[in-house]
């Protein structure tokens, strides 16, 4: 096949500036690593532990405190048999509430949270806030969560839709169904009801 | 033309000719030749459903038969593609309703298939005979009943991976009594119960059924009477392997299974109990196919089942540690996998998934052990997915000597960016000696610590490879110039966190329309270089995925979050806007 590359190559004057790549055996971690990478943070480590422990010393050290901030889809195992390996290891915990879907009122997109990941309230509104950017602040019995733009609810088992923080976190993630964070003044009207 | 074939001659001829690439090839010949192949083109494969439009295709191809089309990018399958991106089938099935009103086959991988789309499909075919389904979504069991009741004649249902709402189990009750023609049923991704009723009166009337694949909730118990009312069974997919040890059950699912003589795969088994394992040994030996990825296998049982399967050609399971050699002084401890190397000469394909990927436990150990022994002994090794916590340069070197005949290796390191274990280098040694040895080697996914030096053996021998997948390596745009330069043969490359920036994707713009598609997330791309390409290259579709807010004063210098680039004809997916911007959470209308 003919290979037309130099012809049709409209970037021909892109230098591509060798010099400035001379390669190295960098870890990683270190300096020439792009700003954007935000979601590795959970996993850079530094260099002197990298070289001086071996492979359980490092699985020691991890094992203590498990990963929340997990990298996104990596490993590259498909939720599908993710959760059926979760949903065997925490049978007792009644997995039903894994993957849920999340949206936010004015987002293009909509994401998907595993509530596996989480361990409180807190935990999960921490989350959702970095996902989605927003401010979303805690629950308060009294107030809802009057103060901040938005406010979380999800839609129960049997369809409903309440408010986020209502319930024991150990009921809420079995009867999460789906996740959706509202504008506050639209969810002041689910708070009346309750 | 007197010297020419008659045209019946030259289509009889054409009609030997089923591979994709060589009906394309021949379409090229001569006019006469193209018009000929496009009346007689029975199967089309639409590798990305945005590549094209329908319309062109019927108009083009106008006596179809089958057609198979896939959607989103592979890497939506690790959830880096967000919901609304697209892959929606309704407006292909619109059209292809009114085009092709003898359609008998429909196979979709990766789409948004609603409801309403099952519904127009079991309406619009009236001789449709196959729908298989793989890693779609968007349907419940709603759309499933309008399929059993109203394809007359339906052959196949195959739900491989999907994720499907799971309305009523009673969908399957929709099947008529009439319907006697089924070969193939895979249920096995439905979470909620089946009736059992229904299902075993489906499969009482359906003589002609060969692959049988059911879900979790069939309960071991019953397994036996399904297996008794169809002996002739091909492939058989077990429910929940797991019940109350009970001898009347073993025994009466050691008779059924001895009584398929034709079985020649099985999957299933979820949960497993070791002690009903036994009651399939009987099929063992005829065995070909083995999926037992979805129970955490332990060593002795996997042990006993391999070492009967001696005619195993494809094996999937799901390893816990210990499984792989010990090595405790002069003796190395015996192995599921090193039992496999021994008694499966057969074996041409090997996935070996985790057991628990996201705990990162001291105890456990996955190595690359397991993977040479494999590699040693099976000489038709030709597929490997495999999992691990730590590989070396010599490992892989040992394995590249080993299986020159590999085609597909993909190996997944489950720390990013992990080094040789043993010398702390990168594993840009092993790496290369595979695609320098593997040279049929068409698919390559890496992993670990690797630097641009890997790219340039990639570019230099990976001439046949067809997809790559890449993720946390490199160092540079040289790394991926080396790539798009070298790769002859590349038509998928998909990329995350790797420091890939403007410089090589513009300098091989070209390049781009040779394949079928890019992914890049959690690189460099500046949101500028994207526009530039978009402007340039009529031929392609540059995507950017991106949710920041303003993404309309993003600047030039910006890095995108994701950028999806693909070849296309059918022009832009919205208006004449060449970067995908935001707020699409819109249903397509066209």
């Amino acid at each position: 096949m003919d290979r037309k590359r130099s012809s049709l190559n409209l970037f021909e004057d892109i230098d591509l500036n060798y010099k400035a790549t001379e390669l190295r055996l960098g870890l990683p971690g270190t300096d020439d690593q792009p700003e954007i990478k935000t979601s590795l943070s959970g996993n850079k480590r530094s260099s002197s532990e990298m070289e001086s422990s071996t492979c359980t010393d490092e699985n020691e050290s991890r094992s203590a405190s498990p990963t929340k901030e997990q990298v996104v889809g990596w490993p590259p195992v498909r939720s599908y048999r993710r959760n059926i390996v979760q949903g065997k290891k925490e049978s007792s915990e009644m997995g039903s509430g894994m993957y849920v879907k999340v949206s936010m009122d004015g987002a293009p997109y909509l994401r998907k949270v595993d509530l596996k990941m989480y361990r409180s309230y807190e935990e999960l509104m921490e989350g959702l806030q970095k996902m989605f950017k927003c401010i979303i602040g805690l629950y308060s019995e009294r107030e809802g969560y009057n103060g901040s733009q938005h406010a979380p609810t999800y839609e129960d088992k049997d369809g409903d839709w309440m408010l986020v923080g209502d319930v024991p976190w150990e009921m809420f993630i079995t009867s999460c169904k789906r996740l959706r964070i509202m504008k506050a003044s639209e969810a002041r009207g689910l708070d009346d009801s309750l | 033309m007197a010297y020419s074939f008659p045209e019946e001659v030259l289509e009889h001829v054409f009609s030997f000719i089923s591979s994709e690439k060589d009906r394309n090839a021949v379409s090229l010949v001569c006019k006469s030749w193209y018009e000929m192949e496009r009346w007689c083109r029975r199967r089309i494969f639409v590798g990305n459903c945005y590549a094209v439009n329908p319309k062109i295709m019927i108009r083009r191809f106008p006596e179809v038969k089958s057609i198979e089309l896939k959607g989103k990018p592979h890497f939506a399958d690790f959830n880096l593609v967000p919901e609304g991106w697209g892959g929606y089938v309704y407006p292909w099935i619109v059209e292809i309703a009114r085009g092709y009103p003898c359609l008998e086959e429909i196979r979709l991988k990766r789409m948004v298939v609603t409801d309403e789309s099952l519904e127009l499909i079991s309406k619009s075919f009236k001789n449709f005979k196959v729908l298989v389904l793989s890693s779609c979504e968007g349907f419940s069991t709603d759309g499933l009943a309008a399929i059993a009741a109203n394809c007359r004649n339906l052959r196949v249902l195959e739900l491989r991976e999907c994720e499907v709402e799971d309305l009523s189990g009673h969908w399957l009750s929709h099947f008529p009594d009439s319907c006697t023609s089924l070969e193939s049923l895979n249920i096995a991704c439905l979470l909620s119960e089946v009736s059992f009723s229904a299902l075993e009166r489906l499969v009482a009337r359906s003589p002609n059924l060969k692959t049988l694949r059911l879900n979790r909730n069939v309960p071991l118990e019953k397994l036996s009477t399904l297996l008794q009312l169809a002996p002739q069974l091909v492939e058989f997919g077990t429910g929940v392997y797991s019940a109350e040890i009970r001898s009347d059950v073993y025994a009466s699912l050691t008779e059924a299974f001895s009584g398929c003589k034709n079985l020649k795969g099985l999957s299933g088994f979820w949960e497993v109990i070791p002690a009903y394992l036994p009651a399939f040994y009987s099929v063992c030996s005829r065995l070909t196919t083995l999926n037992l990825s979805y129970a955490t296998a332990q060593s002795p049982e996997l042990t006993k089942i391999v070492s009967q399967c001696h005619n195993l050609q494809r094996l999937l399971v799901c390893l816990d540690a210990y499984l792989y050699p010990i090595q405790v002084l002069d003796y190395i401890e015996d192995t599921g996998l090193n039992a496999l190397a021994l008694s499966c000469k057969d074996l041409q394909e090997l996935r070996v998934f985790p057991s628990d990927p996201f705990v990162a436990d001291a105890n456990v150990l996955l190595t690359e052990q397991g993977l040479v022994s494999v590699s040693e002994g099976c000489p038709k090794l030709q597929s490997v997915l495999y999992f691990c916590r730590q590989m070396s340069n010599s490992a892989l070197i040992t394995i590249a000597n080993n299986r020159p005949n590999l085609t597909c290796f993909r190996l997944c390191i489950l720390e990013p960016r992990a080094p040789d274990y043993v010398t702390f280098e990168p594993l840009d040694a092993g790496f290369g000696a595979i695609v320098e040895n593997c040279k049929q080697l068409r698919r390559l996914s890496m992993s670990g610590l690797l630097t641009d030096r890997v790219f340039e053996h990639i570019g230099t021998h990976g001439k046949k490879l067809d997809m790559l997948s890449v993720a946390f390596a490199g160092e540079s745009d040289l790394g991926l110039h080396h790539v798009l330069s070298g790769c002859d043969s590349l038509r998928k490359l998909e990329i995350r966190d790797c420091p890939f920036g403007d410089k090589a994707l513009l300098a091989n713009a070209s390049k781009l329309e040779t394949m079928r598609s890019l992914w890049m997330s959690s690189c460099g791309v500046s949101f500028g270089a994207c526009k530039l390409l978009g402007e340039k290259m009529p031929g392609l579709n540059v995507e950017v995925i991106d949710e920041r807010e303003n993404l309309d004063s993003l600047h030039e210098s910006c890095p995108v979050e994701k950028l999806y680039i693909y070849r296309t004809v059918a022009g832009q997916r919205w208006g004449s806007n060449k970067v995908l911007k935001k707020a699409l959470l819109v249903k397509e209308s066209d």
